[in-house]
């Protein structure tokens, strides 16, 4: 669930995230986990704060936000299904559950439905590869899918 | 007596129903009064039994499955408590064929004890390792892992004493230990299944690594995709440490050694060594130019050790009965076991430790009992995505590193993906050209701006425009690929595709559509 908070707001959980955890050694990907567990994504407003707090430059933090698959800039919608795209899952059908996937949802990977419920994309690998093929809805794992799991997992998620 | 009945809490028994079968259990056993408790164990291995329940006997473990929260009521009035005979009845866990047959050394202990329970790992013969670590020299513990013939089993085979002595002889104020358990190849799960299944023998391994180098502070980077690693590892952490395994003194010993948890964020190349450690240090997860190799500048430029989850969980054993018990099994120079991670279309998914040297024909017929489909098998990729596709004419090849490498593949993770003959290899070849295209850190050209080429090369090829040349553009384009990238991500992704066009031709020659002339 993705709460839009004010913009003071964000800013000021960001600095009380920063100021928990900028201890650690090399801390921004764990400041930016806890971001993005907190507001769902890692709001624009976010990257001025860390950046001061961490001394290093805008482009910097931005620059990590965006390499990483995980890191999102925008809000996703109330559930993400992740759907795992890689060799094992291929090899039983991965392909064709994707498709059907998309059909039953009605949108492509990367992209929400209308009405927010879903969002859904592509994941390389759950390590479930014995018993593909196999997803992830709000961080559960699914394996050994099949069409009609799929779209109890599709209904359950367009809910 | 108390019975006790196993089910597991690997992610794989979790993703087939495990935690509706404990929830059935438990309030089955509350419904019935019954005098029995359950242990959430991490998985035997056996994953199309998953999940497979257990029960503890006077004559031994007996396992059921696979087992589905609608089976519990049945399995009860069979008497299951008691080993009853019921149509989900395997027999004695200890006696299915699948686990008789392997040499377990590394994961002895997966999904027979309690993961998070330090006095069922000592009773299982956990920390014999370290206590013999605390009474040696640096030196020697080094010599011992040397000796073992242990060579790093995320992929590239290092042998670890060497990386261990390298870091040992680095003078540095700091040195640090960090656990590459980022693992993103499709078909493998071993540190996955240890991390859940036995999280301790990960934290002794690493706890023998810092005494053996003087490093005092250890990291363990590990996926976001892997969520209930990630609780296992954490939990398992604030055990050792409250029980002394961890902290200013380790087992009592002038050692200190702590460790902590960190998680990436869904990029492939940060199972890359020098990769991980910038997504480590909270950078952009480059990949860095060698030298300085990490044991001389790695984590903040200090010497570091940097071992996949394996490797690690393979040194306590060798502590513990010693280099030569380690080394007498293997062949060539690939000493030891290794656990086998059998994936995709395969009738008998699972893990498999053992000795190296059955041949690929072995695992993949004998062992893994063929397709899941029922066709015939097509290829076997080995090593995940970078490694190579090989035919039924390659299925004597042996399990071994130099004997795949003469084949033109790798054993990588030893993780392999068997394919039925729905398979097309131009579109696995395609495919790993995207994922290369995907995941690059960009930081050199062979391998983000080849990859994108490559789709493009093996997109004319499925369109039939202009073949033959295009066959032998992709190849060349590998040729650069291969030699002109810095890490093994753009220098291995020809792998796949290489190995598909030789052993598969006729996937790559389709007939000629007559629109492909736009």
């Amino acid at each position: 669930m993705n709460i839009l908070l004010p913009r003071a707001d964000v800013t000021e959980r960001t600095l009380a995230i920063v100021g928990e955890l900028k201890g650690l050694e090399g801390p921004l990907l764990p400041i930016l986990h806890e971001i993005q567990d907190e507001f769902g994504y890692v709001p624009q407003e976010s990257l001025p704060v860390i950046a001061r707090e961490l001394n290093l430059s805008r482009a910097e933090v931005y620059g990590v936000v965006t390499f990483y698959h995980d890191f999102r800039e925008h809000p996703a919608g109330r559930h993400v299904l992740k759907l795992c795209r890689a060799e094992a899952c291929q090899s039983m059908g991965g392909d064709r559950l994707a498709e059907r996937a998309k059909a039953l949802l009605g949108i492509d990977f990367h992209e929400t439905t209308p009405d927010g419920a879903v969002t859904l994309e592509p994941v390389y690998c759950l390590g479930l590869c014995s018993c593909s093929p196999s997803a992830m809805l709000d961080g559960e794992v699914h394996a050994r899918l099949d069409d009609a799991e799929l779209e109890a997992l599709v209904a359950e998620a367009r809910r | 007596m108390t019975v006790k009945i196993y089910i597991p809490r690997d992610a794989a028994a979790i993703a087939l129903g495990a935690e509706k079968v404990a929830a059935a259990m438990a309030e089955a056993i509350a419904v019935r009064g019954l005098d029995a408790m359950i242990v959430r164990n991490g998985s035997r291995g056996m994953h199309w039994l998953e999940p497979l329940v257990e029960v503890e006997t006077a004559e031994g473990r007996v396992a059921y499955g696979p087992v589905k929260a609608r089976d519990v009521a049945s399995l009860l009035d069979a008497g299951f408590t008691s080993g009853g005979a019921h149509p989900l009845c395997l027999g004695k866990t200890e006696e299915l064929p699948f686990l008789r047959n392997q040499t377990r050394l590394t994961f002895a202990r997966c999904g027979v004890i309690d993961p998070l329970s330090l006095d069922d790992y000592r009773a299982h013969g956990g920390l014999r390792g370290l206590k013999k670590a605390v009474s040696l020299a640096p030196a020697a513990i080094v010599a011992e892992v040397t000796e073992s013939g242990l060579r790093g089993r995320g992929g590239a085979g290092f042998p670890t004493g060497i990386k261990w002595k390298t870091v040992l002889e680095t003078q540095g104020s700091q040195k640090y230990i960090v656990c590459n358990a980022d693992e993103g190849d499709s078909g493998t799960f071993a540190d996955r299944m240890i991390m859940e299944g036995d999280p301790f023998v990960l934290i002794e391994g690493m706890a023998i690594a810092g005494i053996a180098t003087g490093a005092t502070k250890g990291y363990v980077y590990t996926r976001s995709e892997y969520p209930h690693a990630i609780a296992a590892v954490s939990a398992a952490i604030e055990v050792a440490r409250a029980a002394g395994v961890l902290g200013s003194s380790v087992l009592g010993s002038a050692h200190a050694f702590d460790m902590e948890v960190r998680t990436g964020a869904g990029a492939y190349v940060c199972g890359e060594e020098t990769s991980l450690l910038n997504s480590l240090e909270g950078k952009r997860g480059l990949v860095r130019a060698k030298p300085p190799l990490p044991a001389h500048k790695g984590l903040f430029d200090r010497p570091t050790v940097i071992n996949n989850v394996i490797s690690l969980a393979s040194v306590p054993v060798i502590l513990d009965k010693g280099a030569a018990y380690y080394r007498d099994f293997g062949m060539g120079r690939s000493r030891g076991t290794i656990p086998i991670q059998i994936a995709g279309n395969v009738k008998h998914a699972g893990l498999y430790e053992t000795a190296f040297g059955l041949t690929l024909g072995q695992i993949v017929d004998e062992i893994g009992g063929g397709t899941a489909s029922g066709r015939p098998v097509k290829a076997v990729q080995v090593g995940g995505p970078l490694g190579a596709y090989f035919p039924r004419a390659l299925f004597d090849t042996p399990f071994d590193y130099e004997a795949f490498a003469a084949k033109d593949g790798l054993i990588g993770h030893a993780g392999i993906v068997v394919f039925d003959d729905t398979a097309d290899m131009l579109k696995q070849a395609r495919f790993a050209m995207e994922f290369c295209a995907i995941e690059s850190c960009g930081k050199c050209t062979p391998c983000r701006i080849g990859s994108t080429r490559g789709v493009e090369v093996a997109d004319k090829i499925a369109a039939g425009i202009e073949p033959e040349k295009n066959r032998e553009l992709l190849a060349d384009l590998c040729n650069t690929m291969k030699f002109g990238s810095l890490c093994a991500l753009g220098g291995f992704t020809p792998y796949p595709v290489v190995s598909a066009m030789t052993h598969f031709p006729e996937d790559f020659s389709p007939a000629p559509v007559a629109e492909a002339a736009e």
